[in-house]
């Protein structure tokens, strides 16, 4: 029956109630055209997410959908693979609902590997609450919960996934329609916890926050989307890399043709390295902030473990379980 | 000379009651579990009380480092762990000296003699001692020496001090098994099973064992000792084994998946007293039953609605904390209309309180402990053997109604152990649910069965149903949000009817013993055993006394308003401040008396009937212990 569905038919009939010019339109867009572009059959296919705006995502994707309690979509969605690992499972959440309210059940999602499809849509603002700063802000952030400017250090969230050993983690930014489905899919053919940071723009209470870093004219400059064997090259010329310098052990931008500087000499994306995703995931402005499947290995899941312990023959064996054990036989 | 206070030959009793006491790093508790088994295997009826510290290993010596284990076994039907002991084994002044208060006079002391010395009286906060003070003169004291014995016993294996003594438990053991002449060969197999491969301990416990064993018949020579022999416990016919109330529970959740034709998903977090069912189930994967440890409580619950959302029967388990942190979720799970067991072996206090210590007081958090109009059917287990049909009940209501459902159970009841006639399974009848069949009409998961308001459990993967579900109020029809007024209102009644639904299923409430007029004893949950005996007692003494006890506590059977009406007096006794009984007045609207505990220990069947016959002569008066 997939075969003829288009991404159109993964819309489910309710009308979607985001404000408008929030960047969960096009998320949403981007995870129906991964689902009709991997041609997914939407009964094995089950949205579950927590509470905020990114949340209500599921009630507008047309699969099995759960919108759960703050925070807790990931421990959810684990019960559902548990029951059933042959689902499809993705976990919808944001950066209030995901690293705040629930940060313990995404670590514990991530190191399990459970095979979920994590999706953390991180507009650094509680936007479903009317705008108070979340665990992502910014230092000095004003919101109504902190007018004179936030003074908690936020969180990195993928730099949180690699902390979590997470198995794969990836970054996108709302808006890249051309990118975004093709890090969904990949995040979904990953089997185990596949973690996607996707950037997106709250435009009634951080409108633009993310501006130093996806503004379309500048993109070219402040992005640099990294692909596994490839050396980490990024410019609207293509004349810009990163360079590991041992001294410090960081990476440093440099340009390509200046100080003798080539192609030689740029670090080469190697996605099952841990400690290249750390410094990746950590790269900030003035350096340009990494893109892309960031980090990805291969690890057991965990689910696929519990699948190994299903039942067979079960009455025989509960009455057995029944007579185990010190029996005292007065018949 | 001292003797066991029956001192003629014939003056062997039906039942005794025994008490271990020692360090909580002594291994009481296993000796009580072993003399448990060799009492059921030897053909006693039997019902015991492990009574223990939360530490680990407590400093040694101390009071509050005290672990004991009580149990009541002979040849009637017990119901209870008893009283008060008919024989204290202690292993140091403070297992002594905390002790002392459970005991009557005459009782049989056994302490081990070279654990009185002047330091460990010290660490017991004790000045003199007691074994020569005089305090203990209206008990007969047998001072052995147990620690030097079991050295002595375990000399040819090589094993050090410290580990020799720590044979002592079985040296105990074995002499505890010669004064009841209880079979030795349970405990002999268990310590092969358990050190096989470990020679040297193996060989050093059996010796200590068999040394325990020789002592007594020794020390009868002697006449320091009698031994006691009880007649076999009038048992039905059946097969029996011993079972705890956390196997029972385990048990009943792998034959309720069995019943319901589903596989159980059991998350839970660890907390005390209720991880032992974890324990049990995690071994019992090939029977249908997945186990999960979850990162905390809420994530086990949450877990557990998505399992069952996914089509399996969901199932958590914790104590009052841990229960605390998911309600939440648990109202997720009756906005959703999904099947969730909660298990909740109650423990005593508020916040952490004592977690070892058993108590009633969750009853209002079961019935009323959420937001908004939030009905949760809840059921209690009055033993260890009825745990497992409480477990079959509660997953039963859980599908039928599509609901989760509260299982009562206590710290008690999780660690005590009785002889129980094992069922037959084939003799239950299955567990319905509403999941849908193969010819079951596509798409409306939200319609529901006017006789249960069951909606239809249908689960990812199935192409027929697909539907989202939420927290979000829903419309009634469609399951789509809605902020509809009416809808709210129609939905809120149809959760309430859902609950008083679950009573249409369940059997009327039926009296346990007594006859209507006079004063009926309500209780429900692990007092069971102890009501059951006091009302007994009283009934044979010629008080007009009868006794109900609950399953159902929400929502109480619809006959009970009649069947209490009955009486001219109702007492509602339970070990909290007045729970049921207040739920009982709510809900009944009857005028009830109120007998509670709340000391973290069970009734005594002695302050029952106290608490009966004050009553029974001057009625409408509230009595307290």
């Amino acid at each position: 029956m997939s075969e003829a569905l288009t991404f159109k038919d993964y819309a489910s009939d309710q009308e979607v109630r985001w404000c408008p010019g929030c960047g969960d339109y096009s998320i949403l867009k981007a995870v129906h055209r991964a689902l009709a572009d991997v041609g997914a059959d939407p009964a094995q296919t089950v949205f579950v997410s927590g509470i905020g705006c990114s949340s209500r995502l599921p009630y507008y994707v047309e699969t099995y959908g759960f919108h759960t309690i703050h925070g807790r979509a990931p421990a959810i969605a684990t019960g559902v693979k548990l029951a059933n690992p042959e689902l499809d499972v993705w976990v919808i959440t944001g950066d209030g609902d995901g690293l705040s309210i629930g940060g313990n059940h995404l670590l514990h999602a991530l190191r399990r590997n459970v095979d979920l499809n994590i999706l953390m849509f991180n507009n650094e603002i509680y936007g479903l609450t009317k705008g108070q700063y979340s665990p992502t802000s910014r230092l000095g952030t004003t919101s109504p919960s902190s007018p004179a400017g936030s003074f908690d250090a936020p969180v990195n969230p993928a730099l949180f996934a690699i902390g979590a050993h997470a198995t794969f983690i990836a970054r996108a930014v709302d808006i890249d329609q051309k990118g975004l489905p093709g890090i969904l899919t990949q995040a979904r053919e990953h089997r185990g916890a596949a973690f996607v940071e996707i950037l997106q723009n709250c435009i009634v209470y951080n409108k633009d926050v993310f501006d130093d870093v996806v503004a379309k004219k500048t993109a070219a400059e402040t992005q640099i989307h990294v692909e596994h064997g490839q050396p980490l090259i990024y410019g609207k010329d293509r004349d810009k890399g990163l360079r590991l310098n041992p001294a410090t052990l960081a990476l440093e931008a440099v340009t390509l043709g200046e100080n003798g500087v080539t192609e030689t000499d740029l670090m080469v994306h190697d996605e099952t390295n841990p400690v290249l995703a750390q410094m990746l995931v950590s790269l900030a402005p003035p350096l340009p902030t990494a893109m892309g499947v960031i980090h990805r290995r291969h690890a057991p899941a965990y689910d696929a473990s519990f699948a190994t312990l299903k039942p067979h023959e079960r009455r025989h064996r509960v009455k057995e379980l029944l007579h185990r054990g010190n029996v005292l036989d007065r018949r | 000379m001292t003797r066991l206070r029956a001192t003629r030959q014939d003056g062997d009793r039906i039942s005794y009651v025994v008490r271990f006491a020692g360090d909580s790093g002594d291994g009481i508790q296993l000796q009580g579990q072993q003399f448990t088994v060799a009492s059921a295997l030897g053909g006693s009826d039997l019902a015991t009380l492990p009574d223990f510290p939360a530490e680990i290993r407590a400093p040694a010596g101390t009071r509050y480092g005290v672990s004991a284990f009580q149990i009541q076994f002979g040849g009637e039907h017990i119901t209870t762990p008893g009283d008060s002991p008919d024989v204290l084994i202690a292993f140091n002044p403070a297992a002594l000296v905390v002790n002392l208060p459970h005991l009557s006079p005459g009782a049989l002391i056994v302490v081990d003699e070279q654990a009185f010395t002047d330091q460990r009286l010290k660490r017991a906060d004790l000045a003199t001692n007691p074994l020569t003070d005089g305090s203990l003169s209206e008990f007969e004291v047998v001072p052995v020496g147990i620690s030097n014995l079991t050295q002595e016993a375990v000399k040819p294996f090589g094993l050090g001090t410290k580990d020799s003594l720590r044979c002592k438990n079985f040296w105990a053991l074995g002499l505890m098994l010669w004064m009841f002449d209880q079979p030795r060969q349970p405990t002999i197999e268990w310590i092969e099973r358990k050190f096989g491969a470990d020679e040297q301990l193996r060989d050093a416990n059996l010796a200590a064992l068999n040394a325990g064993h020789a002592y007594g018949e020794t020390a009868e020579l002697a006449h320091e000792l009698v031994q006691h022999h009880t007649p076999p416990a009038p048992f039905a016919s059946a097969e029996y084994r011993t079972l705890t109330g956390a196997e029972g529970v385990a048990l009943g959740l792998v034959a309720a998946g069995e019943l319901a034709d589903t596989e159980v998903v059991f998350c839970s977090y660890p907390i005390t007293p209720a991880s032992s069912v974890l324990h049990h189930l995690a071994n019992l994967e090939d029977a249908g039953v997945s186990t999960f440890q979850a990162e905390d409580e809420i994530a086990a619950v949450c877990a557990a609605i998505g399992a069952s959302y996914a089509g399996k029967l969901g199932v958590t388990s914790s104590s009052g904390p841990g229960v605390a942190l998911k309600t939440e979720a648990i109202g997720l799970a009756v906005a959703t209309e999904l099947p969730l067991v909660i298990v909740n072996s109650q423990r005593a206090g508020p916040s952490t309180g004592m977690p070892t210590k058993t108590e009633q007081s969750d009853l209002y958090q079961a019935i009323y402990g959420r937001n908004g109009d939030t009905p949760v059917p809840v059921v209690a287990a009055r033993s260890p053997g009825d745990c497992f049909d409480a477990a079959v009940e509660a997953t039963r209501i859980a599908l039928r109604h599509m609901t989760p459902v509260f299982l009562l159970t206590d710290g008690y009841i999780a660690n005590a152990s009785e002889l129980w006639p094992i069922p037959d399974i084939d003799a239950y009848p299955p567990i319905d649910s509403t999941r849908p069949g193969d010819d079951a009409e596509p798409g409306h998961v939200f319609r529901r069965d006017p006789a249960t308001q069951g909606r239809v459990w249908a689960a990812p993967g199935d192409p027929r149903f697909i539907h989202r579900v939420g927290g979000i109020e829903k419309d009634i029809d469609t399951g789509n949000i809605s902020y509809d007024p009416a809808n709210h209102q129609a939905m809120t009644d149809m959760r309430a009817d859902k609950l008083a639904k679950v009573a249409d299923f369940i059997p009327d409430q039926e009296l346990e013993q007594g006859k209507p007029g006079g004063l009926v004893v309500v209780g429900w949950g692990s007092t069971y055993g102890t009501l059951h005996k006091a009302v007994r007692d009283c009934i044979r003494d010629g008080i007009p006394v009868a006794q109900i006890h609950l399953r159902h506590l929400n929502p109480l059977p619809n006959n009970l308003g009649a069947l209490l009406a009955r009486f001219d007096d109702i007492l509602v006794a339970e070990l909290n401040t007045g729970q049921l009984a207040t739920v009982l007045r709510d809900k009944l609207g009857v005028q009830v008396h109120q007998y509670n505990q709340v000391s973290g220990q069970p009734f005594t069947v002695a302050d029952v009937r106290r608490a009966i016959q004050i009553h029974a002569e001057v009625p409408m008066r509230e009595v307290r212990p």
